[in-house]
């Protein structure tokens, strides 16, 4: 049996749809869902004489993501038509950027599941139209729905960095990530505003020798799930296909594969690479973009701490756990959220766990982000810092937080009402002592014995303590009381 | 009552010495006489016009302050979008095609009150120097009914010439506004590439294509440029004011340039009929004699402009016409087997042969492998060209030469010879490919009596100097106050009131 070795290679294709009130070129709303061709002007429908108008918005989110994503940013760059003939496409060219991207060389940083990072290349990153959609459910004919046409588009493309398939997801989670942070995408995919084209082929090793396997493009990826299972599907694929055929890759034997979502399988589309003709040419319509120092560092002033920084820092400056930075950072809007609970004096593992314990589960049952449940951050603060000082326990934290954003009231308020704060006067807790004691004679024998049932017996008494006081005696101080009236 | 300029009609509805009713019937009235023989009109507007003229007279009676056209009757050539009426570009493929919106000149010419009479005949998309490449119809010349009226304005300088409207709306991408303009002896201006909004006018050659006066004087054509020229949000190309204001281009146009220099390269003749030489010479010889003087001019890469143009043109064509696909709206083939279909014949069926000719030029030209060696390479000529015109204009004020190297030619006489065509427009594109304002203004007649145009050409946006010029001239001579012998009899007969 010959010793067969593989590593896979994966670049991606994002298309990422840009967050603008209106569309690229024109001043249509962009709409999701909207009644078929409602969202359509002149200029989208590509009427005659019709031209288009470059969307400033669109130019200035496109560099804000190039930025994150460490590019470098064009000074000079154009818009280009790319010729090719479908009923989706009104004009029959689609205005994009051809030989002059918005941003070059930059590269991403993801995070692996030990905490590291893995830099994936990025080639670059343009902006382009949207075509519309085609219909086919109305019989003998197709009908074309154009109200996408014409949105924005984020073309990223990276270079075949990836190695398997939980790293693509990865990269196109944070990449998700990113662009919600900036606030330049919804980045739904549901609504169809993240589509990837992963590019995949193995490295074979065989008995010391290298073979490299056909690339194979899937088309259209509207899903983290989709992406991750179809190169999944292909690893597979491909090797069986080595394995069987001995096909290496060569030029023009790359292929198009579609994903079949309920079969799971990658299907064949185009067998060889068609040698498309686009005919790129720079649009006469529209005038070259000079990206100036002064504009150039304007957009920098929005750029906010990327998740990948912000990991870092949770990390090394409030030691929280992989699990739980992971759990803070999803969203900005958590992230800022549990910034401004520390800023109004929270300590950060604490703030941390609340958060993360109850706050989360609380926003997703509600349905709404963690900054909508109605406390703020300063009540979270004053929350973290009751259960910090062991006013209240960490228990009773939670059950405050619940009541905080059911009543709207104050965690100091809600822990009197409640009778959440921990009894620690000493002279209280010591009758309640006495009286425990007094009533649980068995136990007390059973501690004086010692041995096994010694810290049983404590345990029982303990509680019988905390039950009396309805849990907010301090523990601490009622177990030191114990202690010393068993001594 | 001779045929008065549309300035002259416009001063006289605002006098109420007549009014815009009695103007637009006599036109149509004039229409329905002579446009049977000379097919300037693809579509006219009766049933709208009066109604707009009568709207436009009681709002004067009212003492109404109104727009610089105010009742003035206007035709536009039938590429640029209306929503009324039909906008086809003479093709089948736009044949019942009703546009959504108005081009920003014809938001423009309404604002300023004029009436839109109709929309003219063109080669189809503008793309031909006869206008025998209409798909929908024949325009003549009305000075010789056997003979073009140039093109592809050719349906607007007929009209402005057999007096079927007082003034017209063209576009030049190569010189479709002042070779008619020659050819039918009436003004005609390219203004500056940016002057004037493109929003609207169906493109040919985006980069090359300008809309602009034609009229039967230079007045007018300053009167209609006021009313046209601008910076527009929807048009990207269209220039900011800061850079190159817009003026009152009527406000000195009776102040002679002094000093003029006037740009002529020996080379510029060599092309031309010996009779539109003489005639170019005599203009020549009237400036001299107004105070011009002469200055040598050297053109080095002139040469390949008519090469670099139709490598640019029909570049941008091939890609500009791919919308025309029966899919979205246009002519739709009847029984397409599949939607491969539906683009191939559709398009088999709608394009004529000529626009046919220059989507695969364009395809060719920018198809991967040859991009460079044509597109590129014209671009890299066309930047020449540029060049040359603005060495030439460090040394004088404006460049002379003919318009054509013809008068009107027969028809049918060029149209199998597509390059022989091509020559028509070799005095015009260079302006194109530059971005340059050029007018052609009447400057004689051939032994045919046929008329022949003088062609001005001046430094970007510098229109208002050119008309100037154009203005000294016409003020000396009476060309342009000759009118085809056609319709003499049927000459507008305007009441004056009192």
């Amino acid at each position: 049996m010959a010793k067969v070795d593989y590593k896979v290679l994966v670049g991606l294709e994002i298309h990422v749809q840009l967050y603008t009130r209106t569309k690229m070129f024109c001043g249509c709303e962009l709409a999701f869902g909207a009644e078929p061709n409602s969202r359509v002007c002149p200029v989208c429908l590509g009427m005659p004489g019709s031209l288009p108008v470059m969307n400033k918005q669109a130019v200035e989110f496109s560099i804000l993501a190039g930025l994150a994503l460490n590019c470098q940013i064009a000074d000079f760059t154009k818009w280009d038509r790319k010729g090719y003939y479908y009923p989706d496409l009104p004009k029959n060219y689609q205005i994009s950027q051809y030989d002059l991207p918005l941003a070059l060389n930059g590269y991403i940083e993801i995070p692996l599941k030990d905490g590291s990072f893995k830099r994936i290349r990025i080639t670059r990153a343009h902006l382009e139209e949207d075509a519309g959609k085609n219909l086919h459910t109305a019989g003998n004919f197709s009908q074309v729905d154009l109200n996408r046409a014409g949105t924005p588009l984020l073309e990223i493309v990276t270079e075949p960095d990836m190695n398997s398939a939980a790293e693509v997801r990865t990269l196109a989670e944070e990449l998700q990530r990113i662009v919600r942070y900036l606030g330049v995408s919804e980045a739904d995919m549901q609504k169809g505003h993240m589509r990837f084209e992963p590019n995949i082929n193995l490295i074979i090793e065989e008995n010391g020798k290298q073979f490299r396997t056909p690339i194979v493009e899937v088309k259209n990826l509207n899903s983290f799930r989709a992406l991750e299972n179809s190169i999944n599907y292909e690893i597979v694929r491909q090797s069986d296909q080595f394995e069987n055929s001995r096909i290496e890759l060569e030029m023009g034997n790359k292929s198009t594969r579609g994903w079949d979502d309920a079969k799971e399988v990658t299907v064949l589309q185009r067998e060889k690479e068609e040698a498309h003709d686009y005919r790129y040419f720079p649009d006469p319509d529209l005038v070259p973009v000079r990206v100036n120092e002064q504009w150039l560092n304007e957009i920098k002033s929005r750029l906010c701490e990327l998740p990948f920084s912000k990991r870092i820092r949770y990390t090394t400056e409030y030691g929280l756990s992989n699990y739980d930075v992971g759990v803070l950072t999803a969203e900005r809007a958590t992230a800022n959220f549990f910034e401004a609970t520390i800023a109004a004096g929270g300590e950060p593992k604490r703030v941390c766990n609340i958060l993360t314990q109850i706050g989360l589960k609380l926003a997703n049952a509600r349905g709404c982000a963690i900054t909508e449940l109605g406390p703020k951050a300063a009540d979270i603060a004053q929350l973290a810092q009751m259960a910090q000082t062991s006013e209240i326990s960490a228990t009773a934290a939670n059950t405050i937080l619940e009541e905080m954003v059911n009543t709207g009231k104050g965690p100091r308020e809600l822990a009197e009402q409640l009778n959440l704060i921990q009894k620690s006067d000493a002279g209280e807790l010591e009758a309640i002592v006495d009286e425990v004691l007094k009533n649980n004679s068995q136990a007390v024998a059973d501690f004086k014995e010692g041995g096994k049932k010694s810290g049983k017996a404590r345990g029982f008494l303990l509680g019988q303590v905390m039950q009396k006081t309805k849990g907010t005696a301090n523990p601490k101080i009622a177990g030191e009381i114990l202690d010393k009236k068993l001594a | 009552m001779e045929l008065i300029s549309a300035k002259q009609l416009r001063d006289k509805i605002a006098a109420r010495q007549t009014s815009s009713v009695e103007a637009t019937k006599a036109v149509f009235a004039r229409i329905a006489k002579i446009e049977p023989i000379v097919g300037a009109y693809i579509s006219t507007f009766e049933e709208q016009a009066i109604p707009r003229a009568a709207e436009i007279d009681k709002r004067i009676a009212g003492g109404e302050k109104l727009g610089q056209l105010a009742g003035v009757p206007v035709a536009v050539k039938d590429n640029m979008c209306t929503t009324f009426g039909t906008t086809t570009c003479a093709s089948k493929i736009l044949a019942n095609f009703h546009a959504p919106y108005n081009a920003t000149v014809v938001e423009k010419l309404l604002a300023a009150d004029a009436v839109i009479i109709g929309k003219t005949n063109l080669d189809e998309f503008a793309m031909g120097s006869s206008t025998e490449n209409s798909g929908l119809k024949q325009t003549v010349n009305p000075w010789d009914t056997k003979r073009v009226p140039g093109g592809s304005s050719g349906g607007s300088t007929a009209a402005v010439a057999a007096g079927l409207c007082y003034a017209a709306l063209g576009s030049d991408t190569g010189g479709s506004i002042r070779q008619p303009a020659s050819l039918c002896g009436v003004v005609g201006l390219k203004p500056t590439y940016g002057r004037v909004s493109r929003y609207g006018l169906v493109a040919y050659g985006s980069s090359l294509d300008q809309i602009g006066p034609i009229t039967q004087t230079v007045e007018d054509c300053a009167l209609m440029l006021n009313v046209i020229a601008g910076h527009d949000t929807a048009d990207s190309t269209s220039v900011d004011e800061k850079i190159a204001p817009v003026c009152d281009y009527l406000a000195k146009l009776d102040e002679p340039v002094k000093g003029l220099r006037i740009g002529i390269a020996s080379s510029f003749n060599a092309g031309a009929d010996e009779q539109v030489r003489k005639a170019i010479d005599e203009a020549i010889q009237t400036y001299k004699k107004l105070g011009g003087t002469i200055v040598e001019i050297d053109m080095p890469h002139l040469d390949y402009a008519i090469a670099a143009y139709y490598m640019v043109a029909t570049a941008e064509a091939s890609s500009n016409l791919a919308r025309y696909d029966g899919v979205h709206y246009g002519h739709r083939t009847r029984k397409p087997n599949d939607y491969i279909e539906v683009y191939t014949k559709s398009r088999a069926e709608g394009f004529g042969k000529e626009v046919k000719r220059r989507i695969m030029l364009g395809t060719y030209a920018l198809s991967s492998g040859y991009y460079d060696a044509y597109y590129l390479k014209a671009l890299k000529v066309r930047n020449l060209i540029r060049g040359d015109f603005v060495k030439a204009f460090e040394k004088c004020d404006c460049i002379m030469m003919p318009v054509a190297p013809t008068t009107a030619f027969k028809i049918g006489e060029k149209v199998d010879d597509p390059l022989k065509m091509y020559l028509s427009d070799i005095y015009t594109i260079a302006a194109n490919l530059a971005g340059i304002p050029g007018i052609s203004i009447p400057c004689g007649f051939d032994e045919k009596n046929l008329p022949i145009g003088l062609q001005i050409l001046s430094p970007a946006f510098s229109e208002e100097k050119l008309l100037r010029i154009a203005q000294m001239y016409e003020k000396q001579t009476d060309w342009h106050n000759r009118k085809p012998k056609m319709g003499v009899e049927t000459q507008l007969k305007i009441q004056f009131n009192g």
